[in-house]
């Protein structure tokens, strides 16, 4: 136990002014790079693709343009304009030419784009005409697996049109022997390699690759170690004029060179991150274990006096920063289920060693203080929980959730070592996992982990058993029995988990075909030099050079499915009250709560079909007449009143009831081990996650009603918790609910939401509480937690949708109650507070 | 577990899960229902009776009281047993109160140690002593006792009982050795006095062991029940007490020597 818990470290006074700079004007999408890879790809037609990827990637680290903001410590931006983003047309360029001139006006992450950057972009975009990743990826997938896309089963976008990102490099090769080291050792394979060997050509070809990739980074850090060392020479102001000095010495050290002082490894930390995303636009580059690897490197500075705590603590928060500097330009659809400029660069905390040890250091808790000086989203900040974490730990990192930021998120080795090894990761691998993105578990430096490989919907299917699996008037899934003609609640889960499965293997084979795209397209010689086993085996990640490979999709909409199982269960095949027809009948009437013209007209469109089919003439009359009769059908009616209010009634997940978590449980099983069945082409298995980042708000968007009562069109429910507003017994009730699932099973990671008020934490008391919950969860092998730290906006969104909000804890007056309970004017009360500033 | 514990009846209104701001840990509240005061200011009103009622919620008719035996009741209690055990909490009686259901609570505190609960009971100390000590005390790890007013002709007026008995109580269970906790509400128009606070505090300082005292402000959250229950509500219009008096009133009962918070 630590008597000191470094609980409040003073803020550096040029933080929030770099924070204010980087957020001063809207972000700009620059097409320095799109115009540096072009060129490049033209010059080296004839070549592997893998030296193409490395000629581009060196011709970038040469050319694109650089830049030292002010007063910073750490050098190295991806683009001129702060939080600026750079274009990689090789993944896909069609949705970008489209979208160019709204970019700047979109709702959802808008970006501004000089008419110079869309003229350059224009003139290089018909390069790629047919040379893309997302056209191979197109043209290598099943009509099958195309058909499952075009109906909303699954959406495999990310990975379509962009980067895997997904990764954890090995961030402490690189301090401990920098990138001349790596290139020694893919020189010693290179030697070594029998031009007899029958891999001659394609690993000869990777490890020259690897080789150019890592001059390619000493090329960049030399730029910035001139441009410091001409900045400093001009610099008036003497402590100025000192930092650039250092930053040029840093730079001419790093990364090449071990590093040799914690200033010189956080720069090589970020020229790593910093390139790793300029190779290629995949997201969720996470920093991984960042305390565990800086650690050494700080504990040397501070044993021979070379940093104070105050200045060691100023370079992190300026990382956390940088951190926050790089940005991504996604399509209008995508950035609207991603919005809020997310790179989800996961770096967490705490945990254990190879040995079981915990691996607790001072930079744990300086992280954590690094988040609550800048107060911003990256980096995506993560807690390793396990039994012999220090409570003074779990105390910080309390402290940091109710600064609201939602972070940290919080993970529990107790559930996660168990289950990665159930992946046959080596009980050392696992215990020193991180986290990749938003929730998935993943062993740094030695896994592609094709995480979040595709958003899958489990209410897709649910919908499909009314249809036999039709989906507007196209078979896509088994002709399973007519609900009609069902006699057992076992019937109608059996066509479920038939529908599951056929839906699965639409997914894998359009995620394979990605694959496939990635590995003939976009090998990644850069990534590939940081990740093991890529140099011993000659071969990049894309090709199956890591030594755990993964393709890891997530189902979403668990508490959907349970709710609604239990309905059906209980209403028809116990109570017998309703049939499964009724069921069918109201849901497709949208319960009576009315349906969008949109689906009136696409209805319309599909009777008129039907009945040309069988010779009927259908003139403009005749349609008018079908939209009339089908608006009528589908006007709000009270006819489905009592069965909204019996479903209303069956027990829900979320409120600790176990035969309804139960059912939850199943399903989640299912998903997961229909799942954990299948392969991928780099050599590795399928494993499930049960997480919907934010998906789950668009994907239902395009989902119909469910028997769970769910209206056609709204959220399905979020990640592992309980459908919104329908835990109504406080958190430990829903905690219990959610950790009835399989977390284990879930390797690929489950996230489980909650919403607190401040000032249910805002003393120490308080905070000691909310760690026993937290605990309590782990405890039962939960696998994740995380807080929103609700403000009064979101509280007045409370009170004028109550049915939201339904589990949201508050403090009232010397006690706690549900949000939705309170009055009117307590509400009000507590509001006004909020506003007034909770004492935090 | 004694089989006639888990079977003894009993009337309940709510069981609360999550209760974080009453006693050590993460608790859980069960509300007796039936009580022998009648404050003016209760903020659960449905408490007071010991009968089974309805409130009105816009046309929709909600039950209030239940009878439940001790064993259905721990059930509920126990499920969220992970989070006692790492918080150091457990059961909390409150009502209503539970002294009037001595049997009852007795069964529900037993089974709650047995099964490595701490425990808590809030109440005015309203029931024969000889039954606290024998019932009650031997499994309560914390009593926290209401103390409204020191004049009995005006705890009479707004509750509807005088304080003889409660303030003798509060001695003898005090003089037992049980760990006892002193609440007081702040009502206005009532004790929100400097000296009738003062004379509180120098009699919860008179009693063997007592530390600690809450003051608790008076606020109006429970005024809309009223209506529901058909009841008439005396308070109406009645102000919270600021913050600044709070504090003013919490120094004044902190004189006496004892650790004096607002809340909770």
């Amino acid at each position: 136990m630590r008597l000191d818990n470094l609980s409040a470290i003073a803020k550096s006074e040029r933080i929030p002014r770099m924070i204010s700079r980087i957020f001063a004007d809207m972000p700009e999408v620059e097409a320095d790079r799109a115009v540096i890879v072009t060129q490049s790809y033209r010059s080296t037609e004839s070549q592997p693709i893998i030296a193409r990827r490395a000629e581009a990637f060196y011709s970038i680290c040469e050319n694109l343009p650089i830049t030292i903001r002010p007063e910073e410590l750490i050098a190295g931006s991806a683009s001129i304009a702060p939080r600026g983003c750079q274009v990689f047309p090789e993944y896909s360029y069609e949705w970008l030419e489209r979208e160019l001139d709204d970019l700047e006006t979109r709702s959802a992450d808008p970006f501004f784009i000089s008419e110079e950057a869309k003229k350059r972009l224009r003139e290089v975009f018909p390069y790629w005409k047919g040379k893309t990743n997302s056209d191979l990826a197109f043209s290598l997938m099943a009509p099958e697996a195309r058909a499952g896309i075009s109906h909303n089963i699954f959406t495999p976008g990310n990975y379509f049109y962009n980067g895997i990102g997904h990764f954890c490099v090995k961030y402490d090769e690189v301090l401990a022997i920098g990138f001349s080291g790596i290139r020694s050792k893919a020189e010693k394979e290179l030697d070594a390699l029998a031009f007899y060997d029958p891999h001659y050509a394609c690993r000869s070809a990777f490890l020259k690759a690897v080789i150019r990739s890592c001059d390619a980074a000493v090329v960049y850090a030399r730029r910035y170690c001139e441009l410091a060392r001409r900045m400093s020479q001009e610099e008036s102001d003497p402590q100025r004029r000192a930092e650039l000095a250092r930053i040029a010495e840093n730079c001419s050290r790093v990364p090449e060179f071990p590093a040799e002082s914690f200033w010189e490894a956080c720069q090589a930390f970020w020229f790593t991150q910093l390139l790793l995303q300029l190779e290629s636009s995949g997201h969720s580059i996470s920093p991984g274990r960042f305390d565990i690897y800086m650690n050494p490197y700080y504990e040397a500075d501070k044993k021979n006096g070379a940093v104070s705590l105050e200045f060691a603590q100023e370079l992190l928060d300026c990382l956390w920063v940088k951190l926050n500097d790089l940005n991504k330009v996604r399509d209008k659809d995508s950035a609207e289920g991603f919005s809020g400029y997310s790179l989800f660069q996961n770096l967490i905390v705490g945990g254990q060693d190879e040995e079981g040890r915990d691996s607790t250091n001072d930079l744990s808790y300086m992280c954590l203080e690094a988040s609550k000086h800048v107060l911003l989203p990256a980096p995506s900040l993560s807690i390793r929980v396990w039994n012999g974490s220090p409570r003074s730990l779990l105390l910080k990192a309390a402290e940091t959730t109710r600064t609201g930021i939602g972070l940290p998120a919080y993970y529990n080795d107790e559930a996660i070592i168990p289950s990665l090894m159930n992946r046959g990761l080596s009980l050392e691998d696992a215990r020193t996992y991180c986290i990749i993105g938003c929730v998935e578990p993943h062993k740094a430096g030695k896994t592609d982990g094709w995480h979040d490989a595709a958003f899958f919907n489990m209410c897709r299917p649910l919908e499909l058993v009314f249809s036999s699996g039709a989906d507007n008037g196209e078979q896509i899934g088994p002709l399973t029995k007519p609900v009609e003609k069902m006699s057992s609640f076992k019937e109608f889960w059996d066509a479920y988990a038939d529908q599951m499965g056929h839906a699965v293997n639409l997914m894998v084979s359009a995620v394979n075909s990605i694959d496939q795209a990635h590995m003939i397209r976009c090998p990644l010689p850069f990534q590939s030099a940081l990740i093991d086993d890529c140099i011993s085996k000659g071969k990049s990640l894309q090709e199956g050079g890591a030594a755990y490979s993964f393709t890891g999709p997530q189902g979403f909409g668990i508490a959907n499915v349970a709710d609604s199982m239990m309905a059906v269960r209980q209403l028809v095949f116990e109570q017998k009250k309703y049939t499964l027809a009724d069921f069918k009948e109201a849901m497709a009437e949208n319960y009576g709560r009315g349906v969008g013209e949109g689906k009136v007209s696409e209805l319309a469109i599909r009777i008129s079909k039907e009945l040309e089919g069988t010779g009927v003439e259908v003139g403009e009359a005749e349609v008018r007449v079908i939209c009339q009769v089908l608006k009528e059908r589908f006007s709000k009616s009270e006819r489905w009143n009592g069965l909204l209010k019996d479903i209303e009634a069956a027990p829900k997940y979320g409120n600790d009831i176990p035969e309804v978590d139960e059912l939850a449980r199943k399903a989640a099983n299912l998903y997961s081990k229909e799942v954990q069945k299948r392969r991928n082409p780099r050599g590795g298995v399928f494993q499930a996650g049960l997480y919907p980042v934010s998906a789950n708000v668009p994907l239902g968007a395009q989902t119909g009603a469910t028997p769970d009562g769910r209206l056609a069109g709204t959220p399905v429910a979020d990640g592992v918790g309980p459908a919104q507003g329908r835990d109504l017994k406080g958190p430990t009730s829903a905690c219990n609910s959610v950790a009835r699932l399989d977390h284990i099973i879930a390797s690929n990671g489950t996230l489980f939401n909650q919403k607190f008020h401040p000032s249910a934490m805002s003393t120490q008391e308080g905070l000691e509480k909310f760690v026993a919950l937290v605990r309590g969860f782990f405890d039962q092998k939960g696998m994740h937690l995380q807080f929103n730290v609700v403000s009064a906006e979101t509280l007045k969104d409370a009170q004028s949708h109550p049915e939201n909000y339904k589990g949201l804890v508050v403090r009232v007056a010397g006690y706690s109650a549900l949000f939705s309970t309170l009055s009117k004017s307590l509400q009000d009360d507590i509001i006004s507070r909020t506003t007034h500033g909770l004492p935090l | 577990m004694n089989e006639s514990d888990l079977s003894l009846k009993g009337r309940i209104f709510d069981i609360q899960r999550f209760s974080i701001h009453d006693g050590a840990g993460i608790r859980t509240i069960v509300f007796l229902k039936g009580c022998a005061l009648r404050c003016r200011w209760c903020c659960n009103p449905e408490s007071q009776s010991n009968s089974i009622q309805h409130m009105d919620f816009d046309g929709e008719t909600k039950t209030v009281g239940r009878d439940v035996t001790a064993a259905e009741v721990m059930e509920e209690v126990i499920r969220d047993e992970p989070y006692y055990r790492r918080s150091g909490g457990g059961l909390t009686l409150s009502g209503g109160e539970a002294l009037l259901q001595p049997d009852f609570s007795g069964a529900l505190l037993r089974i709650s140690k047995e099964c490595g609960l701490t425990t808590a009971m809030e109440s005015t100390g309203f029931g024969s002593f000889e039954s606290v000590r024998d019932k009650i005390l031997p499994w309560l790890d914390e009593f926290l006792m209401d103390i409204k007013h020191m004049d009995s002709a005006k705890h009479l007026e707004h509750t509807g009982q005088p304080n003889g008995r409660l303030l003798e109580n509060a001695r003898k269970i005090a003089g037992a050795g049980q760990n006892l906790l002193i609440r007081v509400p702040v009502i206005p128009g009532f004790n929100d006095t400097q000296e009738e606070i003062a004379a509180i505090s120098s009699f919860a300082k008179s009693l063997p062991g007592v530390k600690k005292m809450r003051l608790l402000p008076f606020h109006q959250y429970g005024a809309g029940k009223y209506a529901r229950l058909g009841m008439e509500y005396r308070m109406a219009g009645a102000a919270a007490p600021e913050a600044s008096k709070m504090e003013e009133l919490r120094k004044t009962a902190a004189g006496a020597g004892l650790d004096v918070q607002i809340g909770g």
